[in-house]
């Protein structure tokens, strides 16, 4: 049942320098806490965020168990072209959950 | 001045009742947040309780299993048949002949109308169901409805909130009506409005009710809480709701 909002400009002007947004939700469980029963709760946290323009790789991110619960993300880029974001959060198991995004440059 | 208020608060003290907040001064626990918490909120792209509105948004139109209806399949597009309706919760329930929040509300549409199972006050579905729900009276001010059968559970609630509890013997006006705005630990003590949920808690990591915040303020006193879903909750939150007339809906709201 996971989620993942990501907010990039719909539209943009070559070579503008616009911010993309991502959010996803996830318990960032850092495997150092105890449960209710006092067991340990074992780790379980996004390791790694990409994000893509086209093919083109244009922000990733590692991520630890310091990290708080529903990470969010903000940076930006350039615009260059009309074009598909996608973005891919993976986590200790090694499941992946990803959204996209569209742009039209102008 | 100093001294005025003072012998209020003693008078205050000795007759067991604290002096209500006039409704010029009520504000949203929004106000005594920091900038980067209220920013945090008002982005609806960097508040996480808009996670769970976007679950309830896919919720609110998924067939549940045997009767294979929705909650869209009666009530159509939530953006306009639930519009303010969390303004005006809790409501005079027919059947039970007692008040009911909206996350109760929900969850006897479910059971009943749906023929699903019922979810716990802390499940994630609840509560994007009903952050769903109330963010469609996001921006509307609150306004309990004029229903005479509610007050005497409003009183009850009332009682409560001013009810010396738990072993620390603090009453909820105590801290709420008069000592808002001073510090307690790390946390300013807000007034205790019920302006944004469900919301998000910085401090739970999480999406959670106001039954959870409430139980968290019992057990501030040291007094034991009540479990989630009994009946005095839906008292309290009557009487916080008309305490906070006026105020505007905020869900889903973002808390230290
Ligand atoms: C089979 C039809 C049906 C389904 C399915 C259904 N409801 Fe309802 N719902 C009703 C009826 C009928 C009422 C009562 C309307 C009234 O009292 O004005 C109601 C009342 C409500 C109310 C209170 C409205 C108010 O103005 O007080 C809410 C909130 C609500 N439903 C939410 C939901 C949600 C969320 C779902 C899905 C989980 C759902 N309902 C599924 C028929 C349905
Ligand atoms: C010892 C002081 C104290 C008492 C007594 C107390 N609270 Fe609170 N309450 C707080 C503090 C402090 C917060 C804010 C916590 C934070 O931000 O970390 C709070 C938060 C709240 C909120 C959330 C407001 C918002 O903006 O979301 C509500 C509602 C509330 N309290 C209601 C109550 C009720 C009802 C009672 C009595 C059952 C009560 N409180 C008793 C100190 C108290």
């Amino acid at each position: 049942m996971t989620r993942a909002l990501v907010n990039v400009p719909k539209t943009a002007k070559r070579g503008e320098i616009i911010e993309i947004r991502a959010m996803i939700q996830h318990v960032m469980e850092t495997g150092y806490r105890e449960g209710p029963n006092g067991v340990t709760l074992p780790r379980n946290i996004i390791k790694r965020f990409v994000c893509k323009y086209g093919a083109e790789e244009i922000f990733s991110a590692e991520l630890f168990p310091a990290i708080a619960a529903n990470p969010y993300m903000a940076f930006s880029t350039v615009a260059t072209e009309s074009g598909t974001l996608t973005f891919e959060w993976t986590d200790d198991k090694g499941a992946t959950q990803s959204a996209s995004a569209e742009i039209t440059v102008t | 001045m100093t001294r005025l208020v003072l012998l209020g608060l003693l008078a205050c003290a000795s007759i067991g009742v604290a002096a209500e907040i006039p409704p010029q001064d009520r504000r949203s626990g929004f106000e005594f947040m920091s900038p980067q918490t209220q920013a945090m909120q008002s982005e609806e792209t960097s508040n996480p309780g808009m996670l769970w509105v976007a679950d309830g948004e896919r919720l609110w139109s998924e067939p549940q299993a045997p009767a294979g209806k929705s909650c869209a399949s009666c009530h159509a597009e939530a953006t306009k048949s639930m519009g303010g309706v969390a303004a005006r919760y809790p409501a005079f329930d027919e059947e039970t002949k007692r008040p009911i929040d909206l996350m109760g509300r929900i969850n006897q549409c479910r059971a009943k109308r749906q023929g699903a199972a019922s979810l716990t006050y802390q499940s994630d579905e609840l509560l994007a169901l009903t952050a769903y729900v109330a963010n469609q009276s996001h921006g509307m001010p609150i306004t309990p409805p004029a229903d005479s059968r509610l007050e005497p559970f409003r009183e009850n609630g009332r009682a409560w909130f001013e009810r010396r509890l738990g072993q620390l013997q603090l009453s909820c006006a105590a801290c709420h009506d008069d000592r808002w705005g001073a510090r307690l630990g790390g946390s300013v003590i807000p007034q205790g409005h019920p302006t944004g949920y469900p919301l998000y808690r910085l401090e739970w990591q999480n999406m959670g009710s106001l039954q959870r915040r409430l139980r968290g303020c019992l057990v501030g006193v040291r007094a034991q809480p009540f479990d989630f879903g009994a009946p005095e909750y839906v008292d309290i939150e009557l009487f916080l709701m008309e305490r906070a007339r006026g105020l505007t809906m905020e869900t889903p709201a973002v808390r230290p």
